[in-house]
């Protein structure tokens, strides 16, 4: 702390607040990137929106930008079907890992099983794609027919990168209810399975819907993985052995050759998936908050 | 009856129980089956050669190389930008400032950024670095988009390490006659560094695995980067390059497992930091 010594206190307050002040502004970094994100990503995308129109950008379902149709409908539909499917999946074996996890395993069974299920988080999301089209997309087809590349086989592998957050955010949402209302049921002479089922779920209620809309976002915003399983044809899927495009293998397929008026539609892609995620994760604030 | 419902009651425990317990095993074993089977496919290409030959025949022959050097000036620089600032964010939350208005805006920011997609942060570093400012496909503009990217995390991570330094020693700084900047940088810091350390290294994992917002700006050059202005290709790139437009099923089998190995690598180095903190 020699720094100090010889220097006028006056000296020394100002260089304090020099310090406090830039500090401050470095603290600003995580605004300032999510405002320049906004900022270039909507200044690119939303003028074309309007110039398509918003109802036939939403609404339209003809993606042809060679002849300047630009309506995202099936993506919008595929998105929400993957996403959903993956969910419909995926949150049934989050909760029973987090509730066994949580309940159940003695330390030693926790102490290597959950970080087994936190490091899947780990594996970048294109191995996730690369394991998904040489094992998830043959078996759909010899079991279930078609080309394989599909809403189910992205559902299945989606379902599989989900696991990791939300078995830990439950986990944690688990945890927190307190002892004494395990104790109270158990006492009342409920067995363990209907302590967990009728008294810490419920109690656990808004961290683990939480749990579930991060898992949400996280799937929603996948793209590689997901553009190497899904088939990426542009049609409204009736039928989940269908293929389907999302909204961001949109725009991962298409930037490396777009310009003009089709790389405006791709960032006004990118504009859409944006709101959507962001009303999921205020929504998963808002639940936070309110508890 | 009640015997009855009592009977079902256990039943029904036992198997939910049992249930559970056959997920969770199933879900651990999930990791272990991928690396098992990159593993198969993978080693038998796997040796010293493939890390430092230049590819050939576009990656379906050769070795890694430029793209080792890419990944490795990549993940380096983008630490080397997003840690000081995450890191003085975090000293600001926590050390400069009463919970108010002021964290709750910042905290949110960094909320919004940590779910904010890839693909979207790679229209993001397309359009600000590579064209508006002029950067071109590079490891520069690549390394900055990085570094927004994995920002809050090393914000949140950070700020649980300062949080947990006990008050203490914070008073006996203080009370010595040091000034609060001092005190930071001789108390606090030193003592969060594990804690900094595991949240850097976890960022790093991430960044060495991403594709979506890497491949519009760093580009896909196979080239040796010779300049932080030159464009490169990262590993996931170019294990995804190897396996989307099928140039060789085998080396991407390889390339995904050392991609692999180096991150899980990465992530178990910080568990080890963050254990032996905790000890």
């Amino acid at each position: 702390m020699s720094s100090g010594k010889g220097m006028a206190v006056d000296d020394l307050r100002r260089r304090e607040e020099r310090i406090r002040l830039a500090l401050l502004c470095m603290a600003f970094s995580s605004i300032l990137v999510l405002a320049l994100i906004i900022l270039f990503v909507f200044r690119e995308g939303v003028p074309q929106i309007m110039r398509v129109g918003v109802a036939e950008f939403l609404g339209g379902g003809r993606w042809a930008p060679t002849k300047g149709l630009f309506g995202i409908f099936p993506m919008i539909i595929g998105t929400v079907q993957v996403t959903l499917g993956a969910l419909v999946i995926g949150v049934p074996l989050s909760l029973l890992s987090a509730i066994c996890l949580s309940e159940f395993a003695g330390p030693r069974t926790r102490t290597i099983m959950k970080p087994l299920i936190e490091l899947l988080s780990a594996i970048p999301s294109v191995v996730f794609g690369f394991i998904g089209v040489t094992v998830i997309v043959p078996l759909v087809r010899e079991t279930l027919g078609g080309s394989g590349f599909s809403v189910l086989s992205a559902a299945l592998m989606l379902s599989v990168m989900v696991l990791p957050t939300i078995t830990s955010i439950a986990y944690d949402a688990l945890r927190a209810v307190p002892a004494a209302y395990r104790e109270g049921s158990l006492a009342l002479g409920a067995t363990p399975w209907q302590t967990v089922t009728r008294v810490v779920v419920p109690a656990a209620r808004s961290g683990l819907v939480t749990a579930v809309i991060l898992g949400m976002g996280r799937a929603m915003g996948e793209t590689m993985a997901v553009i190497m399983v899904a088939g990426n044809a542009v049609v409204v899927p009736t039928s989940p052995l269908h293929p389907c495009r999302t909204l961001t293998s949109n725009i991962a397929l298409e930037m490396a050759y777009a310009s003009g008026g089709h790389q405006k539609a791709l960032f006004a892609t990118g504009v859409i998936l944006f709101v959507m995620i962001f009303c999921l994760n205020s929504l998963a604030t808002f639940i936070v908050r309110r508890r | 009856m009640d015997q009855a419902i009592r009977r079902r009651n256990e039943r029904v425990n036992r198997i939910g129980i049992g249930l559970s317990y056959l997920v969770t095993m199933a879900v651990g074993l999930l990791l272990a089956a991928i690396i098992g089977y990159l593993l198969w496919n993978g080693w038998p290409r796997l040796s010293m050669d493939f890390f430092l030959r230049h590819p050939e025949d576009l990656g379906r022959g050769g070795g890694i190389l430029p793209v080792v050097v890419s990944t490795i000036l990549l993940g380096g620089l983008s630490l080397a930008i997003s840690v000081p600032l995450g890191v003085c964010t975090a000293i600001y939350l926590t050390e400069y400032t009463a919970e108010g208005r002021l964290t709750t805006v910042i905290r949110f920011g960094a909320e919004c950024l940590a779910g904010i997609p890839s693909i979207i942060f790679g229209l993001f570093g397309f359009i600000l670095f590579v064209i508006t400012l002029g950067m071109g496909w590079s490891m520069l503009a690549g390394a900055l988009t990085l570094a927004c990217m994995v920002l809050p995390t090393i914000i949140r991570t950070a700020e649980e390490a300062i949080k947990a330094v006990p008050a203490g020693l914070r008073d006996v700084g203080y009370s010595l006659g040091a000034t609060k900047s001092q005190v930071v940088w001789h108390i606090v810091l030193p003592q969060a560094r594990p804690g900094i350390m595991t949240g850097v290294i976890l960022a790093l994992g991430r960044a060495l695995g991403e594709t979506a917002c890497v491949i519009f700006t760093t580009g896909v050059s196979l080239e040796m980067p010779a300049s932080l202005l030159d464009p490169g290709r990262p590993m996931a790139v170019h294990f995804y390059i190897l396996a989307r437009e099928g140039i060789s099923m085998e080396m991407a089998y390889t390339t995904a497992l050392v991609l692999v190995g180096l991150i899980l690598l990465v992530n178990v180095g910080a568990a080890w930091l963050l254990a032996r903190r905790r000890s």
